[in-house]
Order: structure tokens, then C-alpha cells, then sequence
């Protein structure tokens, strides 16, 4: 805790809007602590920028705990940044060496468009989930709880699928742009569980072809998305949407 | 065949149909190096014409091979066309900085550009055997092989002298088969040092282009199961790696005896 | 405007109240559900499930959310679990129980008739959940697993890993999601309500920001429900998203409802303490740890030591010493106040001083470690190997909270004991609402922890989401019917009425004076420094002196703002700067509030501690006497507030000195 303060060049990109061409800017930093969230340090940016009359750079965030997936930002070629299974707002600086150059920029695809700077538009993905992820129980429907039974390795292999936080991270470094990761995700924590089998493949197939609708890429099984997955979802689920998928084309009427 | 539209108009159709085609690719890749593997033969080539022959003639095999035609024409195409839209996918800008080696193998994230090197050997390749087979001027050879000790002998001959077609037929105690003399078309070809090189380069590409392939046609039908996946993985290595070896020794092989 | 508090709850036994209220509400008949417009702002556990549930039952929804999509509001980042009283476990637990520890944990200042309701209705919200796919985790024979919290003595709590609120919340969007696919709800996300519409004197709409392009939007709505979330953000730094305001709360309570008990704030014992300046917020560890670790510190002050090196008998398990019956499972309001008595007498540890010990190495050897060597026949089994099967378990129960301890911390909480801190978690207080959930205004409510319902004082751990989801489930389907079944023949507002023109104009001309400042200083600065001010003054002690000073401290602040604030950029473009300023803005007049409503309750209770009311050891002194009772504050322009009061009364529950020892 509390070493030396470090120097940090970092090149962001800045677009003013949607329409906008962006470009690269190069900002210096000169007491960045290694305890510093990389969040936080975009916050001392900002301070400064808007102390020097300047524009500060626009960047998605809330939880700042990992957990609710809109921190977004595409650092030295990867979402996320360096490390494993970690979100941009849980990176610390402690990950980078005094004296580095960091390139951040926003996700890319053309699915999910830049807003500003480093915010893009991923609603693309709620639409998704509104084609087809959820299983379809008003409210007041349910029965007791403990009268599905679901067996423990179901129950976590469904549970596994579900911390996907659907912050894009899978988009942003798939060299395709597939979003697979994201909807398999989603068709397989529902097609895992007893619950989710009524509506399996009208499901599997309104969510892929939503995906297809909104311009994603299609998955060449690089297995970037997982790699880089800040929730560690599985490819295996990509497996399994592929099987539900075509079973669903071959079987349902 | 409603059934089967799916295959070309959705994302998971389309993969699911470069993972058949691949996986019949592969397949096919196992029964050619079967009968490449009759090059090696000390015969004069008398098992490898023979096989060229039957390659060429039984129906059910020109049945197929049109089939495999058409596959090849798919994967590749579809291939590219699978390519062209997924970089369309990135949108107008792409990344400052990409670090793709931090989260995938190079081979797959390069199929499309090992899959087009692939495709042009193969153009080049079916002009230089397929087509010269059928349609060129290539050496006749008849082979005659004694019926009591299966000893044969070879003779060069030319088409005009024997009629332009080739045949299998019994002449007193020998089997007499008059062929199109493939053996020595390859045999001459691959003493052309930038030929072997480029075979070799070309059979590189297939390696790489399998390395990622193979596993991942299983994936992309879904078989993803931790306790198959090593084995899948493991046969796909190796097969991505001895196959199109054993492919490339052969003009090696060649050329080196010369 | 009603100046007299009617919580309007039904009259008859305590645990027939809401069944004789279901039974007996006006309903709305579906073909006029098709015509009345309800609006629902936030989209958390509350607000999620509310519009998605009201969209089911057939009135048209628009639902807003100023963060990209309804999945990310604060409630998925709730970790431990939700409460339910179902009794699974056969030990014990049922309705009342519920009811009496959630009462009995709040320190005797919410209503009965609410937390009963509460209670009652726990046990839908889990088959609710589980219906929808929500992964709970689940014992080898398939039924559903369960763990214990703070202030309970049976096992209630369901829960997904660490990540309870996140499976809750997706399973509310996905419900909510498939409204908007069905076009019974109306998404509009990045949206940011800026005003409640009222006319005469009832709710009908909002005005709100889009917040890519910056322009105002008026929306009408025969029924305004804010879902909002809590405003501990006023501290500046808290375990609350970096967005997560009192706004929409605050303008609210600016058109007329009254602002229930705003000092009520929940400090939570067990987070990773301040590193630096820069900090931008605190991160929580899981009441759940609180299971399996047992918090300590030196026995000596400012000792140096490795705590590693400290041995057993120089530990002060002050927790366990000071209240053997529930020993580290304490209410969060007496552990937090247990860590910084220990901390200001100068026990503390860590570079700050300001944290203690939460350490696994007991129960990980101990009570992991043996039952799993037990379980695989290792008789004798050496502590290398006891560490390593109870480390497994440990991992599966609570490995991404460790992992994210480590992210952070730089520090391997396998290896060596957490260090925590208390801090800002929840709030307790907020919009005043009855029994039906509808604010002093008529036609608007307010759900979860935007109201200051059920909590009382202090809200016992996992409890949060099952009240987010019961409001939003259970309760407010029924009771807003009994709003709009009078109106059933009002027809949609033209968004051109006056009132609306108002409204936007007011709105407008706020936004112009943030932009027209042009001064020196951060909205970020300002924010600091509030939060510095109502974390030292009202804080977890507070004393009349120091809430005196706050509210000239930040009223002085609050004048600096209007001076020298920068706000750079403009409104019709994407500008986080200016929608955290208005945020900034509400924050600097809700901490006068909460600091007057401090100064008010001349009491301890809950999360409330004045100094000058405290027993001999130490703990919080109530005066049931002279404040029990809702403080529900109107706002009358200005600095000017008037106090009403809501007298809570106990018929089924004997109050009593709140004792865990």
C-alpha cells in the first residue's frame, strides 16, 4: 500500500458525439497512486481537465464494484484492460508500471455506437433480452419454491451462465463483433433449469435472431469473449445455445 | 427443405454449416492423403495411377467428388463471405490498439486469410494435377503385371499409339492397365524446388487453419464437454499437425530422391 | 395537502390487515386498466418489478432510468442475500418472527401493520423469484439453501453466491424486458426525471432529461411511482452506485411529500476502509462474511505487530465479548458503533488505524476444514490440510468477495485477516408514504428504499431486496388500484397544459443556472466536501453542537455552489458533469435536512446515535416516550421545513430495551 506515485501517459480517444469523427488525445499524468481505481484516475483527469477550461472525458460508470456492467472502456487493446476476470473499475493502477502509455478507447462494433468519448449506446443487448430472456410467469403465478427441485450442479452451472453482467466486453474483443457470449449467457442459464423448458426454443431462436437483427458478427469460436470476460462466462455456453438452437429449428413447428 | 434455410440466413445456421463442410473437408483431407500415400510406393506408380483411375471412374466416388466440390466452394465461400460481414460487424472504426494475442490464438482469429491462401493452392493445385489429368497432355504408362507372380512391369507409351482412354483389361496370363501417367506427372512436377516450397507452405496453412478448425467445428455443433473436450482437442492437434505433414513429406520425399 | 399523517391502516388483527385490504380494495376492471398511464422512475428491484408487474395486469407503462439500461441500478450490486420466512430450515422461523426481528432490529420506529405486510408477503417473492429462473443456490437434494444474518438467530436468508441482488434484479428486468417486448411498458433509459407534475394537488407527470441529447421531455401519467433508491450518496463516499441521487425523491418532496425520518442512515460495519484522497467510493463486504468471520482487534493499542503474529489470547473479540448471544451476527448499526469505539480509543489497525480485523482463519480451519476432513474419513488431520479443504469451501461460499477484497486491497484475505471499516450503506429514511404506499401527494408513490418505510432505525441485513421486491411485486399492484379506480375517467393530460409548461420551465431555468455559473471549482469538490461535513457531523455519532455547525457549514456550502461551481460543457449534449451537478445541487439542501431531523430526535436509536444519549456501556438510549413517532417533514420553500408527526403505536409487540447481549 501507498508506494511511489506514478507517470502515466494516457491517449484517450475523444468524440464529441455520435456523428463526430474522434480522435486520439494524449493526457499526462504525474501522481497517479497505484492504489487508484483506473476509474479514479480518470476522475483526477477530469478534475484537471475541467480546472484547465477543458472538456472532461465522457465514460460510463456506476457501481464501481464490479458488478452492474456499465464501466466500458478498451485499454492497450483490451476491454477491461490487463488483468483477468476484472472490470475497468476494478483495475488499479498497481497493474500498470510508472512511466506507461495507455491507450483507452470505447468498445467498438456497430452495434453498439458511440455516444460520446468513451460511452457507446449497448441497448442493443436489452433489446435482446426483451425478444426472448425471461421465462414468462406473471407475477402471483409461482408455486413454492422448494417444489422445483433442481439439482445443485444445475442450479450452479445455471447460476455461472447468469452473472453475466452484459457490460460488452465480449463484443468489444471479439474480432467479430459477436455478441454469442452475451445470448448464450442468457439461453443457457434459462435451458439449464426446469423453469425455463417451456419456452426453450421459441426462446433460443426469437434471441438469436434478434442478435442477428441488431448487426453482431457471427462467432468464429476464437474464444476471446470468455478470455476476456470480466464474469468468466463460459464458451461451452456459446455449445450449448448452438445445440438449443438448431435442435429448436429441426424440432419446433 | 424449409428445414435447412436456417443454415443460410442465420448467424448460428451459417457456422453450423462451416463446421459440416469443414468436417467433411477433413474428412475428405484423410481419404486423398490415403492415395497420396501410394506415391511412396516403389511401383513405378502402378498403385497410384490405379487409384487416380478409380478416383475418376467409380460413379459413386464422381458422385461424391462433385458433392466435395461444391463443399469446398462452400466453405470457401460462405468462408469469406462470413469474414466480409464480421469485419463489417466492427463498424466504421476499428481499434487504435488491438491486442488480440492476450485472449486468442493468432490461427483463430486468421481463418479467413489461411482459408483464401488455402483456396488458391487448391485452384492452383486442381490446375495443376485435376486439370492436366483430365484435360492435358500428360505420359502414358501401361502397366503389365504377371497374373502368376504379380510381378509388373511398366512401359512408357504414347497416347496415340494405345487410343486415348484408359483401360484395364486381361491379355493371356498378365493384367494389362494402359493409364494416364499421373505418378510421373507429380514426380516431375515436384522436382521444381519453388513448387515443393510453396506445397509445403501451403500445407502449413492447412495446419494452422486446423489447428483452430477442427476443435472448433465440434464446438460450434455443440459438443463442449469437459470431459470430451480434451480429447477433441488432443485429436484435432494432432490430426491439425500429422496429416498435413505427411502431405507435405511426399513432395519432399520426391524431391530429395530425385 | 394533508397536514395530518394518515397511514391509513386497516383496522382489524394485526395478521388479517392486508388480507381484509386485498380483499377489499376497488379494483380497476382491465378494459380501463388499458387507459390509465402509470409512471414508474427507477428501474431497481422496486421499480423493475412494479412495472413489469403493473404492465402484466394491463395499465400502459412508461418506465425511466438515467443509467444505459434498466439492468444496472444499484440493487445488483447487493450481495448477501434476501430474507424470506419460510421456514425451510424448521428452525423456527415464521411470519411473526420476521415481522418481530425487523421491528425489534429497527428499534421499535417503524409500523407494525407495514412490516407484517412485509413479512407476509417474503414467501412469494421467493416462489416469485424462483419461477422466473432466478439461480438461488440449492443443496445437493435440490431444495433451496439458506444462511443466517445479522440480527436473527434462524436461517432465512436466500441466496445466489455473492450476488444476490444481481440475480434478483436481472430476474426483475427480464420481467420487466419482456413487458417492453410485449409494448406494454415504455423503456426510456438515460433518462433522468427532473420535476413531478402536479395538478391540482394531484400527481400527473414528470419532467425528464434525456440525457444523450440533452433535451427536456414531459411525460403525463395518472399515477407517478418513484423507485428511486436511497440518498446515501449525500456522504459523498458510500458503498452506493456513483449515480445513485435523491433527486427524483428530493424534487418530490419539494412539490409537497413529506420527507420520512431523513436521518435514519444505515452505516455498514464490514467494508474496505478508505485508501486515499482519491477515493471515489467505499466497496462493501458481505454481512454474510459475518457467518464465518470473527472480528477482532489488538488487545494492545497502536500495535505493530502482523496480525498473523498477534496470538489468540492478545485478541479482543470485542463482538463476542460485548454480546454473547449473537456475538458477530449483531444488528450492522452495533457492530459499526463497536468499531469506531474500539477505533477512536485507538485499537484500531492498518495504516489509517481506522479499521478492524475480519478474519476467516478460525472457521476455515475449525469449522470448514474439520467437517470436510471428517467428511472424506482423514482422521488427524494436520492444519496444512485442514486450511486446504476449508479454504475450498470458503472459496465456493464466498470466493468472489474474497476475490474482489484482493483486487483492491492488494491483500490475500486467505492469507491474512481483512481489515474493515464501517460505512454508508442504506437509508432508512425517505419519502413518507401510508400504508398504500402513496407519498402526502396524492397520486404519487414511492417504493423501496426511496420510502422510509419498514426499516424503522436500522434495517437488518438482507432485507433491503425483500422490501424493494415486495413493494414492487406485491404490494403496489393492489394498492394503486385503489388510487386509479377514481380514475377511470380522467382522460390523458395533454403534456401542453400549463402545469407541464411550468414544470419544464423550472427545470429549464435550473439547468441554465448550473451552466451559467462559470466558476472555479468541481461539482466533485463540493460533493467531497458535503460528504466530509455529513460524515464528521452526522455521521455514526452525532451531537447537537456538530449538527449545529453542519447546517451553517452547509448552507455556507450550498451558497459557495451557486458562486463559484464550474459546469462545463452544455445542456444538449451528453453531460455527466451537469447531470451529477443537479444531483450535487439536491444533495447540498437534503443534508440540512437530515442534519435538523438529527437535531430533532433528541434520542438514540438505530442508526442515530446522538452522543449525549447513550447507556453507561455505551449503546444506543431510546426515548420511546417523547419520539415515537415518524418525523415527516414538509418542505416550506427556503430553508424552512415544518415537522409532522406520526405517532407509531405497538399493539402486538411489547416495546423493550433492544438487547442482543
Amino acid at each position: 500500500m501507498g508506494s511511489e506515485a506514478m507517470k502515466i501517459t494516457l491517449k484517450v480517444w475523444r468524440q464529441p458525439n455520435s456523428k463526430a469523427e474522434g480522435k486520439f488525445e494524449t493526457y499526462q499524468l504525474d501522481h497517479v497512486s497505484p492504489d487508484m481505481s483506473f476509474l479514479e484516475m480518470f476522475d483526477v483527469l477530469n478534475e484537471q481537465l475541467i480546472a484547465e477550461g477543458g472538456e472532461p472525458v465522457a465514460f460510463d460508470h456506476d457501481c464501481r464494484e464490479g458488478i452492474c456492467g456499465m464501466c466500458s472502456m478498451f485499454i492497450n487493446g483490451r476491454p477491461h484492460g490487463p488483468k483477468q476476470a476484472v472490470t475497468t473499475c476494478q483495475l488499479h493502477m498497481r497493474s500498470f508500471k510508472d512511466g506507461d502509455t495507455i491507450v483507452v478507447e470505447p468498445w467498438r462494433a456497430q452495434s453498439f455506437p458511440v455516444i460520446k468519448d468513451l460511452t457507446v449506446d449497448r441497448s442493443a443487448f436489452d433489446r435482446i433480452i426483451a425478444a426472448g430472456g425471461f421465462v414468462s410467469v406473471n407475477t402471483g403465478n409461482a408455486v413454492d419454491a422448494n417444489s422445483i427441485l433442481i439439482p445443485k450442479d444445475t442450479a450452479d452451472d445455471a447460476f455461472a451462465a447468469a452473472t453475466c453482467i452484459g457490460c460488452g466486453a465480449c463484443v468489444a474483443a471479439c474480432k467479430n463483433s459477436s455478441a454469442m457470449l452475451f445470448v448464450s449467457a442468457k439461453v443457457s442459464q434459462l435451458a439449464l433449469l426446469p423453469q425455463g423448458q417451456a419456452e426453450r426454443e421459441n426462446r433460443v431462436i426469437a434471441m438469436v435472431d434478434q442478435m442477428d437483427k441488431e448487426g453482431f458478427g457471427s462467432c468464429t469460436n476464437t474464444g476471446a469473449c470468455s478470455a476476456e470476460c470480466p464474469k468468466e462466462i463460459d464458451l461451452s455456453n456459446i455449445a450449448r445455445m448452438n445445440r438449443e438452437y438448431v435442435r429448436a429449428k429441426l424440432v419446433s413447428k | 427443405m424449409k428445414v435447412l434455410q436456417f443454415l443460410f440466413t442465420s448467424s448460428i445456421g451459417r457456422k453450423v454449416l462451416m463446421a459440416l463442410t469443414g468436417l467433411f473437408l477433413i474428412l475428405f483431407l484423410v481419404i486423398h492423403l490415403l492415395g497420396n500415400l501410394q506415391l511412396l510406393k516403389a511401383d513405378d506408380g502402378y498403385a497410384f495411377n490405379k487409384y487416380a483411375w478409380f478416383m475418376t471412374t467409380n460413379p459413386l466416388i464422381k458422385t461424391v467428388s462433385y458433392l466435395l466440390y461444391a463443399t469446398i466452394l462452400l466453405h470457401a465461400f460462405k468462408g469469406l463471405y462470413l469474414a466480409y460481414t464480421n469485419r463489417k460487424a466492427r463498424g466504421s472504426k476499428s481499434y487504435g490498439a488491438y491486442n488480440g494475442n492476450a485472449n486468442s490464438h493468432w490461427t483463430s482469429r486468421n481463418m479467413g486469410i489461411l482459408g483464401t491462401l488455402i483456396l488458391a493452392f487448391i485452384i492452383g493445385h486442381m490446375s495443376d494435377f485435376w486439370w492436366e489429368y483430365k484435360f492435358g497432355d500428360i505420359p502414358w504408362t501401361k502397366y503389365e503385371t504377371s497374373i502368376t507372380d504379380e510381378t509388373t512391369i511398366a512401359t512408357d507409351i504414347t497416347a496415340e499409339n494405345h487410343g486415348a482412354h484408359i483401360r484395364m483389361g486381361v491379355a493371356g496370363d498378365k493384367e494389362v492397365f494402359i493409364t494416364k501417367d499421373l505418378y510421373k506427372e507429380t514426380a516431375e512436377a515436384f522436382e521444381q524446388g519453388w513448387l515443393v516450397a510453396l506445397y509445403v507452405l501451403a500445407m502449413a496453412a492447412i495446419a494452422f487453419h486446423l489447428w483452430h478448425g477442427f476443435a472448433s467445428a465440434f464446438q460450434t455443433l455443440g459438443m463442449n464437454h469437459p470431459r470430451w473436450n480434451p480429447l477433441i482437442n488432443g485429436i484435432g492437434k494432432a490430426f491439425s499437425v500429422l496429416v498435413p505433414a505427411a502431405f507435405a513429406i511426399i513432395p519432399l520425399y520426391v524431391y530429395l530422391l530425385k | 395537502m394533508s397536514n395530518k399523517l394518515d397511514s391509513k391502516i386497516p383496522a382489524g388483527p394485526l395478521a388479517e390487515k392486508w388480507t381484509q385490504y386485498r380483499s377489499t380494495v376497488p379494483l380497476v376492471n382491465p378494459a380501463n386498466k388499458r387507459n390509465l398511464e402509470v409512471i414508474v422512475v427507477g428501474t431497481g428491484l422496486a421499480g423493475a418489478s412494479a412495472a413489469a408487474t403493473l404492465a402484466e395486469l394491463g395499465y400502459k407503462v412508461k418506465a425511466f432510468c438515467f443509467q444505459d439500461s434498466p439492468r444496472r441500478a444499484h440493487s445488483i450490486a447487493a450481495q448477501g442475500g434476501i430474507n424470506a420466512a419460510k421456514n425451510y430450515q424448521n428452525d423456527g422461523d415464521s411470519v411473526y418472527r420476521l415481522f418481530y426481528d425487523t421491528i425489534k432490529g429497527g428499534d421499535y420506529r417503524a409500523r407494525e401493520g407495514n412490516v407484517y405486510r412485509l413479512a407476509e408477503v417474503s414467501v412469494n417473492i421467493i416462489d416469485q423469484c424462483v419461477a422466473q429462473g432466478v439461480p438461488f443456490a440449492r443443496e445437493y437434494g435440490g431444495t433451496l439453501s439458506n444462511r443466517s444474518f445479522g440480527g436473527t438467530q434462524v436461517q432465512r436468508t436466500f441466496y445466489a453466491a455473492g450476488q444476490t441482488g444481481q440475480q434478483l434484479l436481472l430476474g426483475a428486468y427480464s420481467a420487466l424486458e419482456r413487458q417492453v417486448g410485449l409494448g406494454n411498458v415504455k423503456m426510456y433509459s438515460r433518462h433522468e426525471m427532473l420535476d413531478v407534475v402536479t395538478i391540482e394537488g394531484k400527481a400527473r407527470g414528470i419532467i425528464a432529461r434525456n440525457l444523450v441529447s440533452g433535451k427536456l421531455e414531459r411525460h403525463f401519467g395518472h399515477a407517478v411511482l418513484l423507485c428511486t433508491g436511497g440518498y446515501g450518496n449525500v456522504f459523498y463516499l458510500s458503498t452506493n452506485a456513483m449515480g445513485s441521487n435523491v433527486t427524483a425523491a428530493w424534487k418530490a418532496h419539494k412539490k409537497g411529500a413529506f420527507f420520512g425520518n431523513p436521518c435514519f442512515t444505515q452505516i455498514h460495519p464490514t467494508c474496505i476502509p478508505v485508501s486515499g484522497h482519491y477515493q471515489s467510493k467505499l466497496t462493501l463486504m458481505s454481512e454474510s462474511l459475518r457467518n464465518d468471520g470473527r472480528i477482532w482487534v489488538p488487545k494492545q493499542k497502536d500495535d505493530k505487530r502482523h496480525p498473523n503474529d498477534i496470538p489468540e489470547e492478545e485478541r479482543d473479540y470485542y463482538l463476542e465479548r460485548r454480546y454473547p448471544a449473537f456475538g458477530n451476527l449483531v444488528p450492522r448499526d452495533i457492530a459499526s458503533r463497536a468499531a469506531k469505539e474500539r477505533c477512536d480509543a485507538g485499537y484500531g489497525v492498518g495504516p489509517s488505524k481506522m479499521a478492524v480485523y475480519l478474519d476467516f482463519a478460525y472457521n476455515l480451519k475449525n469449522k470448514y476444514g474439520r467437517a470436510e476432513a471428517s467428511k472424506h474419513g482423514i482422521e488427524n488431520p494436520d492444519d496444512a490440510t485442514l486450511i486446504r479443504l476449508g479454504r475450498e469451501v470458503v472459496k465456493e461460499k464466498y470466493g468472489n468477495l474474497f476475490d474482489m477484497y484482493k483486487q483492491i486491497t492488494n491483500e490475500d484475505p486467505y492469507e491474512v485477516p481483512m481489515r474493515i471499516y464501517p460505512a454508508v450503506h442504506y437509508t432508512m429514511g425517505g419519502l413518507w408514504v401510508d400504508y398504500e404506499l402513496m407519498t402526502t401527494v396524492p397520486g404519487l408513490y414511492a417504493l423501496g428504499e426511496a420510502n422510509f418505510s419498514d426499516h424503522g432505525a436500522n434495517r437488518l441485513g438482507a432485507s433491503a431486496l425483500m422490501q424493494g421486491l415486495a413493494d414492487g411485486y406485491f404490494v403496489i399492484p393492489y394498492t394503486v388500484g385503489s388510487y386509479l379506480s377514481k380514475e377511470i375517467h380522467t382522460k390523458p393530460i395533454d403534456v401542453n397544459h400549463e402545469a407541464f409548461v411550468e414544470a419544464e420551465k423550472a427545470v429549464q431555468s435550473r439547468l441554465d443556472q448550473f451552466l451559467n455559473v462559470k466558476g472555479t471549482k468541481t461539482v466533485e469538490s463540493y460533493h467531497r466536501e458535503l460528504g466530509l461535513i455529513m460524515w464528521n457531523k452526522c455521521g455514526m455519532a452525532r451531537s447537537e453542537e456538530g449538527l449545529k455547525e453542519a447546517i451553517q457549514e452547509i448552507r455556507a456550502l450550498r451558497e459557495d455552489f451557486y458562486k463559484n461551481v464550474r459546469v462545463p460543457g452544455n445542456q444538449y449534449e451528453f453531460n455527466p458533469e451537469l447531470d451529477k451537478a443537479g444531483r450535487v445541487a439536491d444533495f447540498l439542501e437534503l443534508g440540512e435536512l437530515m442534519c435538523l431531523d438529527a437535531l430533532d430526535r433528541n434520542e438514540s436509536c438505530g442508526g442515530h446515535f446522538r452522543e449525549e444519549y447513550q447507556t453507561e456501556d455505551g449503546e444506543a438510549l431510546r426515548d420511546d416516550e417523547a419520539y415515537r413517532y415518524v418525523a415527516a417533514w414538509e418542505y416550506k420553500g427556503g430553508n424552512d421545513w415544518g415537522l409532522h408527526k406520526e405517532s407509531l403505536e405497538y399493539e402486538n409487540i411489547k416495546i423493550a430495551q433492544r438487547s442482543y447481549k
